[in-house]
């Protein structure tokens, strides 16, 4: 596409702005499924904006990169349209939508201004459609990172929900995980575990992994880690249920273990943990019978 | 000149940090509590970091030599407070406060002096 | 030593600036810092790993670099937002860069623990020093999702 192309499809777009602003919110409303004033004001105000910042872009000339700086205002709006849309539950087709509604009255336009010429109007009408589904390309790929980025954060949030931290005694808390472990949820419920630690004033924490089939390095060096952070808060942590598998896959690891109790069971952690308060479960003597 | 202000609370002595110490206030405070081990025979000292939000290594230095030089002067420092994100951050830093007891808050600190017969 | 631009793609805005001349201005470069790591939505402990990491980095500037400044950037990549660190002095520099980032290694009287630790604290660390020009020292930490 060379520079006199782009500056008649700018100048065209620009002689006729109002107009095309006008045909293209008809456009969007017509497929749009929300309706409120709001809504409608902002895409109004949005619309106009981005014809504007379109127009400049186009007139300054240079190739259709995207990633240049003088595309730069143009990249940002459709960034913020996609993700604003993707973080309010809009559709894929509703986002992309407002760039590729845009075709229809540009298209029109140009039809009327090179009707005469019909090499001219074929040049223009592919160079306009070359940018717009640029653009469009561009606006669907934000609103996937988008919708990425607000999926990983209600996992996040469900992971925090879901940290099972129990009061096993005054003072003591048990941390019983169950399931694949993967760095990202680790550090989670590490965090969380120290949280409650300083909340209930619990000065020693077992994390039971019984129901933890394997363990990496990274795991393993997160809970090491947490291990010495509840150590600087003033508490400890026993670490129980480690299975002989899991025991071969650490000191395979290499992990250092030597400076942390292990117990092979929650029970035995248990039993550890009250012994360190100065307490002691004792049986009382035989209930006498029920009649 | 500012000062970080020790209280007295019979043989020890309690220190609140509450305020993003510069250098200086840092320095001064190692020398307040040093005199002041000496001039109130204190036996212990409490250095609550409750309110800090962040510990890096010039603090954790001064935290070790506060220790250090109690123990020296026969007393027992116990740091008190420290909050997850600054103890993860210090893990991570690779500090770890060698001959510093920590404890969680102000009365589990008290209770670890007292239980060294203070 | 200037800043450098940055990995192309990535775009960066909000340039603050903050002397270090003297200790105060480390304080005022931590309060920088959470400002706009809070601005940026970055969960606690992020916010306390690049304050803390900035604390160690300013200081190194004051201490071992004569004195200098802090550059701080908001970075942007797509949709994903981050917070850029340089800390650029005009001092001896650092002949040995790989010794100075282990841990114990120190050429004062400080525990040396600066460059490792904030390496591990941030996202990305770059470092680029010349002994007689001066240091760079850029950090990156990025909002995760």
């Amino acid at each position: 596409m060379n520079d006199t192309d782009k500056n008649k499809l700018a100048a065209i777009i620009r002689a006729h702005e109002a107009e095309i602003l006008a045909d293209w919110l008809k456009v969007q409303a017509s497929v749009q499924t929300r309706h409120d004033q709001v809504h409608e004001a902002e895409v109004r105000t949005l619309s106009r904006d981005f014809l504007a910042a379109l127009v400049e872009a186009l007139r300054a000339g240079a190739a259709v990169d995207l990633r240049s700086e003088t595309w730069s205002k143009v990249r940002d709006m459709l960034t913020e349209v996609s993700a604003s849309r993707a973080r309010l539950g809009f559709s894929p087709s509703e986002t992309a939508t407002f760039v590729f509604s845009l075709k229809q009255p540009v298209f029109s336009r140009l039809r009327k201004e090179l009707g005469n010429d019909a090499q001219k109007l074929a040049d223009e009408t592919w160079a306009a459609t070359a940018v717009i589904d640029k653009l469009g390309l561009y606006t669907t790929e934000a609103y996937q990172k988008t919708r990425e980025e607000v999926i990983a954060r209600q996992q996040r949030e469900l992971l925090e929900l879901s940290t099972p931290v129990v009061a096993l005694w005054d003072d003591i808390l048990a941390l019983p995980l169950i399931g694949t472990l993967d760095s990202n949820r680790t550090q989670v419920v590490m965090e969380s575990l120290l949280e409650r630690i300083v909340e209930t004033g619990a000065s020693l924490a077992i994390i039971d992994i019984t129901g933890v089939p394997t363990v990496d390095t990274l795991v393993a060096q997160h809970l090491m880690k947490t291990v010495q952070a509840a150590r600087l808060m003033g508490a400890d942590c026993i670490i129980s249920g480690i299975r002989p598998q899991i025991a071969q896959t650490i000191v395979h690891l290499g992990v250092d273990l030597s400076a942390v109790t292990t117990k092979a069971s929650l029970a035995d952690a248990f039993a550890l943990a009250l012994d360190r308060m100065g307490a002691r479960l004792e049986k009382k003597s035989a209930p006498a019978a029920v009649r | 000149m500012e000062r970080i202000p020790i209280l007295r609370m019979g043989r020890f002595l309690l220190v609140t940090i509450q305020v993003d110490m510069h250098d200086q206030l840092a320095l001064t405070l190692q020398d307040d509590l040093t005199q002041r081990i000496v001039s109130d025979r204190a036996k212990g000292v409490l250095i609550d970091i409750s309110s800090l939000d962040v510990v890096d290594s010039f603090i954790g230095r001064m935290i070790s030599n506060i220790a250090g030089m109690s123990r020296v002067l026969d007393a027992v420092t116990v740091v008190v407070g420290m909050r997850p994100a600054v103890a993860i951050t210090l893990v991570e830093l690779g500090l770890n406060l060698e001959g510093v007891r920590t404890a969680l808050n102000v009365e589990k600190g008290m209770a670890l002096l007292q239980d060294r017969g203070l | 030593m200037s800043e450098t631009p940055g990995a192309p793609g990535i775009r960066a805005e909000s340039r603050e600036e903050i002397a270090l001349r003297g200790s105060e201005d480390v304080v005022r470069l931590r309060q920088a810092v959470r400002d706009r790591a809070v601005t940026l939505g970055l969960s606690l402990v992020e916010q306390t790993k690049i304050i803390t990491a900035a604390s160690e980095l300013g200081r190194n500037t004051l201490q071992y670099g004569g004195g200098g400044k802090a550059v701080m950037t908001t970075v942007l990549n797509g949709t994903r937002k981050g917070v850029r660190l340089d800390f650029i002095d005009q001092g001896p520099g650092i002949a040995d860069i790989a010794r100075a980032l282990t841990d114990g290694y120190t050429s004062g009287g400080g525990l040396g623990l600066g460059l490792g630790g904030a390496k591990r604290l941030s996202d990305e660390f770059d470092i680029e020093s010349s002994p007689g020009v001066g240091t760079r020292v850029s950090i990156v930490r990025w909002k995760p999702y």
